[in-house]
């Protein structure tokens, strides 16, 4: 039920997302979705890969540091208050939304949202409570 | 264990009366032989024959780094150029190196205070000594090798530079014993990792490290990475090269500094008056059988204290504290003096930091500010901006509760900090005085 995110240290640098993009590339590695959260020192790059051990790796070997974080990807009809049903039921459960990214299907036409919480299993298990489909890292890193 | 027993375990009253007598000799000698000693000696109005006890000393004036460049290269030899076997120079970072001529007898005398250093370190007759310290011009590298074949044990020339060599050799020659700079210990403890070897799989039993400030925490450091006893030696290429002091194995508080041969002070950097024990301050040392260029009262630059306490190793001389920096690398920011080692200390001590780190000093709006720059490694990292910046409020916080100075605290990539190997530069001041 849970997906795995890497995330990546960058400072404040021209020319380290273009290199990070291209190292994935070279691996022939693929992404999913990805979002970037910057302060005025450095960002943190979070991915969702095809392959994450292998992306793991390379961009360790060129000297990033590199973290693995489980996160849930919810599917949502992308039509209007589909979000907006998911962060309510979440809302009722008392879960907290550390962050969260969406991006669209490329054929089924629904959104997939990527949550980060800070208490996995119970999110989970209240959005199965209310019949959200969650879907597994291995559909994820094949869509 | 001693190298010399008589001598590091001689009495006190007999060690200063030793003392005396050498350091009279030296007196004769240098105002007879070296026209920079015969004039500032007669302008402050003092002479051989006004030193009657080891507390007039005081009366002398002051040798400073400068006084050995004005004299360059050889006006402050105190022995004709026939009698000088070996010619060694200081780093020349600014203006010209200090050079420095050793006799015969001076070169004999260091193999042994490096050889007792060793004895005090731990070290013995069998080890394999793995010596990274460079050799050349710079004292280190010579002065180590010296020691280690007096002692009696196999040295490896290695040399600084090629790590991966540096690693193999250890590994297949089975170094029980490492000499460099603490900083290039570490680098070469994370290179070895990197190839995904244990440095602590080596059978290295001992670390000797110097020339450089480090601090108790980055022993720490080290000596879980390293798998050794971590040992501080100090020693500068003016007095003669490593071994002017050194810790005890068993004690590891503070360097004894080998008192029949030095006779060291401690004094106010700013007024020059001499501090009573225990008082921290910059250490000034004569030297007192020195044959090739002896010096009188050498403002090392070197902050420490000093105390006679007797140390449980049963060696009588005195010990000084670990350096906490140079009097000339004191940062003064906001008007609070900062030295780089205290920063590192107050890292090391922080779970998962690294003691890489560099300090730039700026001056806006005609007020300092200090950036300090941190490595995030894997254990420090989280894919959430609030816990990366909750650990540099941190840092700033320990930083100002610890040294009253306020910094601003930069995460950066890991490896960006540039390793050295040879002294490490931790400090970038940008200010235009």
């Amino acid at each position: 039920m849970k997906v795995e995110q890497i995330s990546i240290f960058i400072e404040n640098k021209s020319g380290r997302l273009a290199e990070i993009t291209q190292i994935l590339g070279e691996a022939g590695i693929n992404i999913r979705a990805l979002s970037l959260a910057d302060t005025s020192d450095f960002g943190i790059l979070r991915l969702i890969v095809d392959n994450v051990e292998k992306a793991k790796t390379v961009l360790k070997e060129r000297g990033f540091t590199v973290n693995k974080t489980e996160v849930v990807a919810v599917e949502v009809p992308d039509s209007p208050g589909g979000l907006s049903t998911i962060l309510q039921t979440l809302d009722a459960g008392q879960i907290n939304v550390e962050y969260m990214y969406a991006f669209v299907e490329r054929c089924g036409g629904n959104a997939v949202i990527i949550f980060r919480f800070d208490e996995t299993d119970k999110a989970i298990s209240v959005l199965k409570a209310k019949n959200f489909s969650i879907l597994k890292g291995e559909r994820l890193y094949e869509i | 264990m001693y190298f010399n027993e008589e001598f590091e375990t001689l009495p006190r009253p007999a060690l200063e009366a030793v003392q005396l007598k050498r350091l009279q000799a030296t007196l004769e000698r240098v105002y007879a032989n070296v026209p920079f000693y015969k004039q500032t000696f007669d302008k402050a109005g003092v002479g051989p024959c006004n030193v009657n006890t080891l507390d007039d000393l005081q009366k002398l004036p002051f040798t400073t780094k400068q006084d050995m460049r004005n004299s360059y290269p050889y006006g402050l030899f105190a022995a004709p150029m026939e009698e000088i076997v070996r010619i060694h120079a200081s780093s020349g970072t600014t203006g010209k190196p200090t050079v420095v001529g050793y006799t015969a007898r001076d070169i004999d005398m260091w193999a042994e205070l490096m050889a007792r250093s060793f004895v005090s370190a731990g070290a013995h007759k069998g080890d394999i000594i793995h010596n990274a310290y460079g050799y050349g011009l710079f004292t280190g590298g010579l002065g180590a090798h010296y020691g280690a074949e007096r002692l009696g044990a196999s040295v490896i020339p290695m040399s600084g530079g090629n790590t991966k060599k540096q690693i193999m050799i250890m590994q297949d020659f089975g170094s029980t014993v490492l000499t460099c700079t603490p900083s290039y210990s570490l680098f070469m403890a994370e290179a070895a990792l990197e190839d995904g070897f244990d440095f602590r799989k080596l059978k290295l039993r001992v670390g000797i490290f110097g020339a450089e400030p480090w601090s108790e925490a980055m022993r720490g450091e080290i000596e879980e990475k390293l798998n050794l006893a971590a040992i501080d030696i100090y020693g500068l290429s003016e007095i003669m090269g490593p071994g002017v002091a050194i810790e005890c194995i068993q004690a590891k508080q503070g360097l004894h500094i080998w008192e029949d041969h030095f006779i060291p002070e401690i004094i106010d950097p700013v007024t020059g008056q001499r501090l009573a024990e225990g008082e921290r301050g910059e250490l000034v040392i004569t030297t007192i059988t020195k044959q090739g260029i002896p010096l009188i009262r050498y403002r090392t630059r070197d902050i420490t204290s000093i105390t006679y306490e007797p140390c449980i190793c049963g060696r009588t001389h005195a010990r000084i504290t670990r350096m906490s920096g140079r009097s000339d690398d004191m940062l003064i920011i906001r008007g609070v003096n900062v030295f780089p080692s205290q920063i590192e200390s107050i890292l090391v001590g922080i779970e998962g930091v690294e003691p890489h780190y560099l300090l730039i000093v700026e001056r806006q709006d005609n007020l300092d500010t200090l950036e300090v720059q941190v490595e995030v490694d894997e254990r420090l990292f989280s894919d959430e901006i609030k816990v990366l910046q909750s650990l540099s409020r941190h840092i700033e916080k320990e930083i100002k509760d610890m040294l009253g100075v306020t910094c601003r605290v930069k995460l950066v990539e890991p490896r960006t900090i540039q390793r050295s190997e040879g002294k490490a530069q931790r400090v970038v001041d940008n200010r235009k005085l």
